[in-house]
């Protein structure tokens, strides 16, 4: 290494001087023939066969490369040594080729032979230099050798071989375009690899070469959503996009039931026509009844599972494609996951961050409640470059609305006293877009930006100007005075544009300064030589409306100023100067327009609507290149609208192979093939990468299933070894709770006895499985409410249960008909529900207390299957079997994927609460109540069960809600709308709500196609969490963390009803949604939940002592919901 | 994908070219320049510029500008990444990521970009398979290099590439087993005239040093994980552990590498260490201003506060200053129009204070927006956000490894508005 530097060295003064002498005459310069000599020694170090000489000259040469000198006469001395035996010459000859091959391509054919021997090596790395060199060398007369190698590195053993090949396939397409049919075949080839190595690269080969092509993606589709998480970060990325484009023409558009009214919305928001607004909805509101249900395709739903957790990654570019899929593909509930994501991204880069605030501008426009909880993290700091403070302005203004638009307004404040004028500039145009938009503040602004007006500084004064003319043009006749004070203001400002805006704000409303306005345009008449040509124009425009409506003192005025401009250099000025004479004075002959010039020019002009430059910019792919220019760039796939009706999906299916024969029957009956896919691939990649089995042995160890792999987390199926796994590891984490590994030096000691009772712990593990595995599965279920692993919850709610029934029979009927409510049903599992619901419809007991019983048995049977591959899947099915059966008894049909998820028990137990009364809505009655189970699309959802009953003696149609108002925080999912609702009929429906943990009233408007209803629904404490399952030893654990102020007790006196321990556990049950916690003592009751949209903990314990004496104690961080909580639960124990 | 790269310094010298497919002329370049001078400071050229026939995305990093050439649709934020990457490497290969280090190691980097990317696409960047492929450089290999003429490319070829653990090459040995954790925390925040926190937040970031023979298998527990609410990973951790158990599961890369980043949840309040009192005035005539600056602790957990400096971007109008500080020392750059205030360790019983006068350029306005202050500081053996490692447990491995974590505080990007 000294070697090159010294070389720089001796060359450092030339490397500057050197520079100019390339691309001019090379003959003339002395510095030339010197390099010339320096040539012909690095070809006698060349020739010379010691390696050492070779290795300096090359690295001298590779340095003049690099520096963008001229050492094509090198060649070929340099071409000899391709078939050095040194490793590093032959890579430095390799650089040197690549460089230069494409200028002297005959001497470049010599070493090729050279690169065919490499192909055949047995060593795959050279296999692969070989072929990435030989594909590099851009040499159109080795196109059928090239071609020839990359067919078969594709089917080469090794992976990383057939990676190459995959990098090699644009290397020949953009070298001869006309192999494109065979190239397309080796893609078709490669995309079938089950390697992750091979994935990433394949498709970036496919996205160069044939895009068109999407449908030798349908094969293959399934693999690469499943792959995706493993393969490396770049290839993600390409895959991702891919995958972005090929679901927007195979699957429907899952905001099909509210694209329409979500533009309803926006209008609302620009304060437009409310009545107009009502009637399209209505429109809309028919039309969309004619639609066919939607229900996601099961493969559109695995894209987006598998890509959530990519949320997660390091990589920037892998998170802004995983936004942008969501996007593009979500369902409007779910896009909400990716704004804080894109705000972590933020604190990136400069580059980044001016990036991803472009993406975030296009976005907060159509989903502005996405970001609204960062306002914050787009605030402006002095030090930020002003691209960025532009754009987080930009966002800013995107996100203002009535709630926050004081706050918004108190930052541009700080803004507008930057020294950063450009900024500044900006932030006005901000307040000026905030005022048109928010209907509330606009006198606020105006009266701000009057402010501004004396600002020092021209430019802001210019700037304010400008806007204040567009806001003033929204109601011009309450703001005479400040078209006053700007009047004044043409003598100071000199700012061209801001000088326009003032007098075409003069003649517009002359009558309202009917004194001024002469004036002014006597003293413009005197500077009109001086003006600027906008100026100019406006000038004139201002002297044809006085001239209209005041004639008498403006007459000579404004045939001086039309005389200057007839003669004017600009023939624009001449032109106008002509036409406005014409219409404006009277002529004695062809004057017919006259009559109407007063029209013509004091009509009455529409107020500006001041635009989001990036609105309805998401007509590019997000993320991508021609997004952020705003222009289509080559290569640019376009993103297609939605289909209206879905492509057959059965393109995607595959071909079992024979391994799996035997499983294939009870598969195929369930329709997951998925699996089945999954496991092949798994084989596939362990018999052919032996270095990972060594990896895995751990696992294997653990769990008998080889098939999982080490590093794919991606199955969200195939729960059981995952859950398996980390019961295990978990158990040994809370069993010593002492930490110690905080300070480096001291912890050390105490640390290598842990380590010490780990591995004992590792011993007996196997013997405690089982226990263990009980035990802690409850650890997971804070996770609960994520979709993903759904499948595995499951699995631990059956757990917890079953120790329980054993130990409290009575009990367990309450708890199993929870823990059913806890099923959540993904859309995928749709079809075998429907499957197994035509069975078992007819024996479907009606009485509660038999339906457990039908559930234990099933559950039973489901621990047998323990170690099946998909179990999950049938538990999933069973669950959530039970409440749609119910909802199809009632003569419910399934409208809609997601809300039938949800749909509904009537459990008798439940306390219904009255939403509209009989009388008050004409016959109509509605009751609600809190069903517990989890909201299927949103998890921080609380579900509300609403029945409606018809009383009338006439049909009830279009039952629907509007317009919710809701406290800032909460969100509110609306329940499909009925279509019809019979005389004396009922109907029982489900919406969402997220009170974000507090017990504000969710109001909104209930809407029959004739009345509306305001109502109400506010939920008791108890309702605002769900329960959570978890062992003694965390209850206690937890419990020490949550003290102090976050604790209280209070003594009580049980009531009569009240005296033993399953009463009490029904009583506080039923007033709050939590679950039993297994207790050692019987003197104790303990309970554990957590709030819905924090996910803070709730426990509450209750001891009881001597006589019906007992303490509540209740351990929250929401210090709100703990009072509440005791008071509720005091209340149902003193009774 | 990324056609060329070419990195240019600060006095617009284009001093490395390299391209991945066919040649392009370094005069695509100029555009680059234009925007520059346009810009003016690097900070504001735009990362993407448009040129008739190609787009350049570029990152400016350590004083270099690295510009890239695109010829079609690609994801900026691919480029820009990836062009970050390699900087990262360079850093992690040479210590330093310098227009002299990189002029010094050509070579090196010559070949670190050739395996990066082929034909445009990334192809190895994972700095532990470049390592195999490219021994970095030390002084001793350096020394034997030129005295045997052997190599740096290695010999043997990388095996990291072809498993599934792709970070990590196999066959590590030590003899000393260790494995550190850096708990970083920075506070982001602005906090307005009246000292009123307008917003806060923490970010951290888990840095390891990992030295373990074989092939380990890690689980960092953490006491409350719950403090947690964004958190992105090295691609080594297991998301299915995270999501379930809220545990870090994974087996580490080689050496030192970023575990984790996270983003502490809005909802907790974000503890501020110090408080600033500041009365900045300017006088309209005279020509003249006077500052006066006091630091005091706020919620600093009974450690102390260290590292403290303050810096103000005074308006251009500021001449000169005339400061007293009673701690640290002070310097006003009269070119870049910025004063630096030292102060070190903030002792708790005597407040540290500057105050004086500024002076103006007579005959000019007086500016109207006082100057923010940037704070920087550093609190030792806390993580502010309360976030704690309960344990570090190893398996795959028979050995005992040597554990430790330490937690720092640091200020992000800490403004005060006056």
């Amino acid at each position: 290494m000294s070697a090159s530097s010294a070389f720089s060295d001796d060359k450092g003064g030339s490397s500057n001087v050197g520079e100019p002498e390339y691309g001019h005459d090379p003959a003339s310069g002395g510095i030339f023939s010197s390099d010339y000599k320096r040539h012909d020694d690095l070809k006698e170090m060349l020739d010379s066969n010691k390696d050492s000489l070779k290795l300096e000259a090359m690295k001298r040469i590779v340095a003049m490369i690099a520096r963008g000198k001229n050492a094509s006469e090198l060649f070929p001395a340099v071409v000899k040594n391709v078939a050095c035996k040194n490793i590093e010459v032959k890579k430095l000859v390799y650089v040197y080729l690549v460089r230069y091959a494409e200028e002297q391509q005959d001497l470049a054919l010599l070493s090729i032979s050279t690169f065919q021997r490499g192909l055949k090596d047995p060593n795959q790395l050279i296999r692969a230099s070989a072929l990435r060199v030989l594909s590099s060398i851009r040499v159109t007369i080795i196109v059928p050798i090239m071609m020839l190698a990359i067919k078969e590195a594709a089917s080469d053993m090794s992976p990383y071989v057939r990676k190459t090949a995959a990098h090699a396939i644009p290397k020949l397409y953009s070298l001869d375009p006309e192999q494109k049919d065979q190239l397309i075949e080796v893609i078709e080839k490669l995309l079938a690899d089950k390697t992750t190595l091979v994935a990433g690269s394949v498709v970036m080969a496919f996205e160069e070469v044939c895009p068109e092509r999407i449908d030798l993606i349908h094969k293959n589709y399934r693999k690469l959503c499943n792959l995706l998480i493993d393969v490396e970060e770049w290839g993600q990325v390409v895959i991702i996009n891919m995958l972005t484009r090929y679901a927007r023409t195979q699957f429907l558009n899952p905001n099909i039931n509210e694209c329409l009214l979500e533009e309803g919305g926006e209008k609302a928001f620009y304060g437009s026509d409310e009545d107009e607004e009502a009637k399209e909805e209505n429109a809309e509101i028919s039309t969309m009844a004619k639609r066919k249900p939607y229900v996601m395709d099961p493969d559109h739903r695995l894209l987006l599972r598998n890509t959530k957790p990519l949320l997660q990654s390091r990589n920037a570019a892998v998170v802004m494609a995983v936004a942008q899929l969501y996007f593009h593909l979500a369902p409007k509930a779910e896009v909400g996951v990716i704004a804080k994501a894109l705000v972590r991204l933020m604190r990136s880069h400069s580059e980044v961050q001016y990036v991803v605030l472009q993406n975030v501008a296009t976005m907060s426009i159509k989903r502005r409640g996405m970001f609204e909880p960062y306002l914050k993290s787009f605030y402006i700091r002095s030090t930020d470059p002003t691209q960025i403070k532009v754009l987080k302005l930009e966002v800013l203004t995107n996100l203002a609305s009535d709630t926050n638009i004081s706050t918004i307004l108190r930052e541009f404040q700080t803004y507008i006293k930057s020294m950063d004028k450009d900024f500044v500039a900006a932030t006005i145009q901000a307040i000026g877009r905030c005022a048109t938009n928010i209907g509330e503040v606009r006198d606020t602004c105006l009266n701000g930006l009057v402010q501004l007006l004396s600002n020092r500084d021209e430019l802001v004064v210019a700037e304010s100007v400008v806007v204040i003319k567009k806001l003033l043009q929204m109601q011009p006749e309450q703001h005479s005075e400040i078209i006053k004070h700007m009047a004044k203001l043409t003598d100071n400002i000199q700012v061209p544009m801001a000088r326009a805006s003032i007098l075409w704000l003069i003649g517009e409303y002359c009558e309202h300064v009917p004194k001024i306005a002469p004036d002014v345009l006597r003293k413009m008449a005197k500077t009109f030589t001086n003006e600027e040509d906008i100026v100019k124009l406006q000038i004139i425009n201002l002297a044809a409306k006085l001239y209209l409506t005041n004639s008498k003192q403006t007459k000579l005025l404004t045939q001086y100023v039309l005389n200057l401009a007839k003669y004017d250099q600009n023939y624009d000025i001449r032109d106008r100067a002509r036409f406005i004479r014409q219409l404006i004075v009277p002529m004695e002959k062809g004057g017919a327009l006259n009559k109407y010039a007063k029209k013509l020019f004091l009509a009455l002009k529409p107020a500006p609507v001041l635009e989001s430059p990036f609105k309805d910019r998401d007509h590019f792919q997000l993320g991508s290149l021609s997004h952020l220019l705003n222009a289509k760039t080559g290569g640019y796939q376009e993103l297609p609208d939605w289909p209206e009706v879905a492509p057959d999906p059965s393109v995607r299916n595959v071909e079992l192979e024979e391994v799996f024969t035997t499983s294939e029957g009870r598969i195929g009956l369930l329709g997951d093939w998925r699996e089945v896919i999954k496991l092949l691939e798994r084989v596939t990649t362990l018999t052919s990468v032996p270095e990972w089995t060594k990896c895995s042995s751990r696992d294997k160890r653990k769990d008998k299933k080889v098939e999982k792999p080490f590093y794919s987390d991606s199955d969200g199926e195939s729960g059981q070894t995952e859950s398996a796994d980390s019961g295990s590891d978990s158990a040994s984490g809370s069993e010593s709770s002492s930490s110690s590994s905080e300070e480096s030096g001291s912890g050390s000691e105490s640390e290598e006895s842990e380590e010490e009772s780990d591995s004992e712990e590792e011993e007996q593990k196997k013997k405690r499985k089982k226990i263990v595995q009980r035990k802690m599965k409850p650890s997971a279920s804070e996770s609960a409410a994520s979709e993903e692993s759904c499948g595995e919850d499951e699995k631990i709610l059956q757990k917890p249960k079953e120790i329980r029934s054993e130990s409290d029979e009575e009990e367990s009927e309450s708890e199993s008909s929870e823990s059913e409510s806890e099923s959540e049903q993904e859309s995928e599992s749709e079809k075998e529900v429907k499957k197994k619901k035509k069975v078992s419809v007819p024996n479907f007991p009606s009485k509660q207390t038999k339906k457990t019983t039908v559930e234990k048995k099933e559950m039973s049977l489901l621990d047998l299957d323990d170690f099946e591959p998909t179990t999950s899947q049938v538990i999933t099915v069973n669950n959530v079997l039970s409440n749609s059966l119910v909802t199809d008894l009632e003569g419910l049909s399934l409208t809609d994927t997601m809300m039938s998820s949800a749909t509904v028990t009537t459990a008798s137990s439940l306390k219904m609460y009255e939403l509209l009364h009989r009388i008050k809505g004409e016959g109509l009655a509605v009751e609600y109540c809190f069903s517990r189970q989890p909201f299927s699309s949103d998890p921080h959802m609380i579900t509300v069960q609403i029945h409606f009953t018809n009383n009338t003696t006439s049909e009830v149609k279009t039952l629907h809600v509007e317009e919710p108002k809701l406290q800032s925080g909460m969100r509110m999912k609306e329940f499909t709308e009925i279509d019809v609702l019979p005389p004396s009929g009922s109907v029982t429906v489900v919406m969402g709500i997220d009170f974000s943990d507090s017990t504000q009233t969710a109001n909104f408007q209930l809407c029959t196609h004739t009345r509306k209803f305001f109502v109400s629904i506010q939920p008791p404490v108890g309702e605002l969490m769900m329960p959570v399952f978890m062992t003694e030893n965390e209850f206690k654990k937890e419990q020490g963390k949550l003290m102090g102020m976050n604790e209280l007790s209070e003594k009580l006196v049980l009531g009569v009803m009240c005296q033993n321990d399953h009463t009490i556990v029904q009583q506080v049950t039923s007033a709050a949604n939590i679950s039993r916690v297994p207790c050692g003592s019987d003197k104790e009751c303990r309970f554990a939940g957590k709030t819905m949209t924090s996910g803070s903990l709730v426990l509450v314990t209750v001891l009881t002592k001597e006589e019906g004496a007992a303490q509540l104690t209740v351990n929250c961080e929401k210090m709100v919901i703990g009072t509440m909580l005791v008071k509720d639960i005091l209340q149902v124990l003193t009774q | 994908m990324i056609h060329s790269l070419f990195l240019i310094n600060s006095a617009a010298d284009i001093f490395l070219e390299k391209h991945w497919k066919s040649v392009i002329s370094r005069s695509v370049c100029d555009y680059f320049f234009e925007a520059q001078e346009k810009a003016g400071e690097p900070n504001n050229v735009p990362p993407v510029i448009r040129t008739p026939h190609h787009y350049l995305i570029n990152i400016y990093r350590d004083k270099i500008f690295f510009v890239s050439v695109i010829q079609t649709e690609v994801p900026p934020l691919f480029v820009i990444e990836f062009l970050h990457r390699v900087a990262e490497t360079l850093q992690d290969y040479f210590g330093e990521c310098s227009e002299s280090v990189i002029k010094d190691n050509v070579v090196i980097v010559y070949e670190l970009l050739e395996e990066m990317l082929d034909n445009g696409f990334p192809l190895a960047t994972e700095s532990n398979i470049l390592k195999e492929l490219i021994k970095p450089p030390t002084i001793l290999r350096s020394m034997v290099n030129t005295i045997t003429g052997s190599s740096n490319v290695g010999e043997t070829l990388p095996t990291g590439q072809l498993s599934t653990v792709p970070w990590r090459r196999a066959g590590v040995k030590y003899t000393n087993n260790e494995a550190y954790f850096d708990v970083i925390e920075e506070i982001d925040a602005i906090i307005d005239k009246s000292g009123a926190t307008v917003c806060a937040e923490i970010q951290g970031v888990i840095d390891a040093c990992v030295k373990l023979t074989g092939m380990p298998d890690l689980t960092l527990t953490f006491m409350n994980p719950r403090l947690l609410d964004d958190v992105s990973f090295h691609p080594c951790v297991r998301f299915k552990r995270w999501e379930s158990e809220r545990v870090l599961s994974f087996i580490p890369p080689d050496g030192n590498f970023r575990l984790m980043s996270y983003h502490v949840s809005a909802q907790n309040l974000v503890a501020i260490p110090i408080y600033v009192k500041q009365n900045i005035s300017f006088f309209e005539s005279g020509s003249s201003g006077r500052l006066d600056i006091t630091v005091g602790p706020k919620q600093t957990m009974g450690k102390p506060v260290e590292g403290l400096v303050v810096s103000i971007h005074m308006p251009k109008v500021v001449l000169s200053v005339n400061l007293t500080a009673t701690q640290g020392t002070q310097k006003y750059d009269t070119t870049t129009k910025v004063l630096v205030w030292d102060i070190g360790k903030l002792n708790q019983q005597k407040l540290p204070n500057l105050k004086g006068s500024l002076s103006l350029q007579s005959g000019s306005p007086k500016p109207e927006e006082n100057p923010s202050l940037d704070i920087d500081l550093k609190i030792q053996q806390l993580a502010i956000s309360g976030v704690k490692v309960s344990r570090l447990d190893m398996h795959g491995e028979k050995y005992k490894p040597f554990k430790g974590v330490k937690y720092i505080t640091k200020a992000g990007k800490f403004q005060v508005r006056t």
